[in-house]
């Protein structure tokens, strides 16, 4: 099957929906959540339709062919980040939920005061946040990576910060500001040799490069659905099993439990032990539908189609005059997603004057006010891609572009 | 629906060449405001005699609107006491809610900020500084929408 992002897009009916005063739909916020294509949104509704009841409880027809889904479904992320065990796959709300699971149980449990937790200077603030609570619960403490001067990880300054103090590295597959994409292989390697574990925040490498969990040999990932075509409200952490079987639940209730009495509990095995009350089953469902359709593109097409818009927006990026762009300037490990400030003007004004020509991009602090202020910054506009862009919409980003200087009248400022 | 809604004239000018834009020498009141959402921030500067607004300034980083609205208010608060203060902040506030307000021709160019209601994402642009204000002004925050 060849890729074409044209045919791509009637798989989308936001596009065919979002069409104002003439013009397409440029839908360039990818980094924030992404469009779903009619198969995603048939198969919930379809489930609701047709196969509807709860997951593990039901003795009956619906409940047992809810089950048998939601259970394929597990085994479809199983299959999708190469983990050794379909019950190393734990559903969450989204990679936020995801991290704070780690957080709760891996942190409280292993994590206490003076020990260290290592991040990068460009982590999201769901990877960054549940760790600043664990500081505030437990006394540990958090060490930053330097960034190098083209924004990129500094692995030497990694190496001379990890210890036998270490006990985590939460490191961002790629950053949702800069795009960069970190050596994860390379950091899990040198993370083990001084005992820690790795978290690797995969939100927005997962949807785009794909994930092997067995490869990298990484303890934890976690990303969210709805960045790769899937329902919101869904996320995973894969979690090691033997680190599973190690730390206490996260919440209480239905489903997690064995055994309960008056006086105390006893959990259930993995991954239901983290899996407390009724889950987004439609949503599961839906999200492996999503896997599906992403693998019938297939992932080595999608890297190969993003590549070649990141050498053509990085190309015509860098040449726009008075164009500020923010991270590598080199297509190789990093992703296609620009952050980027246009000469003076705020990028809320850039985001309100772009969506007049029915171009959506992101525009603000991005949820990364720490790197913000690295960058000597208040906020930037964002363009983000993925399987429905095509190459002309960057060049139709830089034309409207320069309408917001019309609209400013920048040459009186 | 025009874009030239949200960015009129008026409004581009107030970005373009800021009124009362510096941090004064001095000042009786400072309040600082910031909007966590895009990053702005914002900081006001008040002199008062005789219970009467002599000098307002602001300094800070904003998109457009919230720079012009700044301007703009900076503007109708000279020569105010503090109870016609704080009917500024409400009808200022109410014409950003989408409704009507007769009175806003008044102060300084605040009625062009009429066609930002159209635009929801960028209303808390045009309330930064005022909302910063009611921060130093005594109950006015029953006043906020």
């Amino acid at each position: 099957m060849t890729f074409d992002p044209r045919q791509i897009r009637a798989d989308f009916p936001i596009f065919a929906a979002q069409v104002r005063n003439g013009r397409e739909l440029v839908y360039l916020d990818n980094g924030a959540t992404t469009q779903k294509p009619g198969v995603v949104i048939d198969t919930e509704r379809d489930f609701y339709s047709t196969e509807y009841g709860t997951v593990h409880r039901g003795i009956y027809h619906l409940s047992a062919i809810a089950t048998g889904l939601y259970e394929a479904a597990r085994e479809t992320v199983a299959d999708f980040v190469n983990a050794r065990l379909t019950k190393e796959i734990i559903f969450t709300r989204g990679a936020t939920d995801s991290i704070n699971l780690v957080a709760r149980t891996f942190g409280d449990r292993f994590i206490g005061n003076g020990d260290e937790i290592i991040l990068s200077e460009f982590e999201h603030h769901s990877n960054m946040v549940p760790w600043l609570m664990l500081q505030e619960r437990t006394g540990a403490r958090l060490v930053y990576v330097r960034s190098t001067p083209d924004w990129r990880l500094d692995m030497n300054d990694l190496r001379s910060k990890l210890s036998s103090r270490t006990k985590l590295v939460a490191i961002t597959g790629m950053s949702n500001v800069l795009g960069t994409i970190n050596d994860i292989d390379r950091i899990c390697q040198l993370a083990h040799e001084q005992g820690a574990r790795v978290l690797v925040d995969g939100a927005q490498l997962v949807p785009h490069f794909g994930f092997d969990v067995r490869g990298t040999d990484c303890d934890f990932l976690a990303f969210s659905s709805h960045k790769m075509l899937g329902p919101t409200g869904v996320g995973v952490l894969y979690m090691k099993q033997e680190i599973g079987e190690s730390v206490p639940p996260y919440l209480g209730g239905g489903d997690m439990i064995e055994y309960v009495r008056y006086d105390g509990f006893t959990t259930n095995e993995l991954p239901y032990k983290f899996e407390a009350g009724t889950p987004n089953i439609a949503g599961v469902i839906a999200f492996a539908k999503a896997i599906e359709y992403l693998q019938a593109l297939g992932m080595e097409n999608i890297i190969a189609h993003e590549r070649e818009l990141t050498e053509y927006a990085l190309d015509r990026l860098l040449s726009t005059e008075g164009l500020e762009l923010y991270g590598p300037k080199t297509p190789e490990h990093r992703g296609a997603l620009f952050s980027f400030n246009y000469k003076d003007i705020h990028s809320h004004d850039v985001a309100s004057i772009l969506d007049f020509a029915n171009i959506a991009v992101r525009a603000g602090h991005h949820c990364a006010q720490p790197l913000m202020r690295r960058l000597g910054v208040n906020s930037t506009a964002r363009a983000s891609f993925y399987v429905y862009n095509r190459k002309e919409e960057i060049d139709i980003l830089l034309e409207s572009l320069r309408q917001c200087e019309r609209f400013l009248k920048y040459a009186v400022g | 629906m025009q874009l030239d809604d949200l960015y009129r004239e008026v409004i581009v000018d107030h970005y373009n060449r800021p009124r009362n834009f510096g941090r004064p020498e001095k000042w009786d009141i400072m309040v600082e405001g910031k909007n966590p959402v895009c990053g702005d921030e914002i900081a006001i500067y008040l002199t008062v005699k005789n219970d009467v607004v002599a000098e307002c300034h602001f300094d800070g980083k904003g998109c457009s609107i919230s720079i012009a609205s700044a301007s703009v208010m900076t503007e109708s608060l000279i020569g105010k006491s503090l109870d016609e203060i704080r009917l500024v902040l409400s009808d200022f506030n109410q014409l950003l809610r989408g409704e009507v307000c007769q009175r806003c021709e008044q102060y300084s160019d605040a009625i062009a900020f009429q066609g930002v209601t159209k635009f929801p994402m960028r209303v808390k642009c045009a309330l930064l500084a005022w909302k910063t204000l009611e921060g130093a002004i005594p109950d006015s925050s029953a006043l906020q929408t």
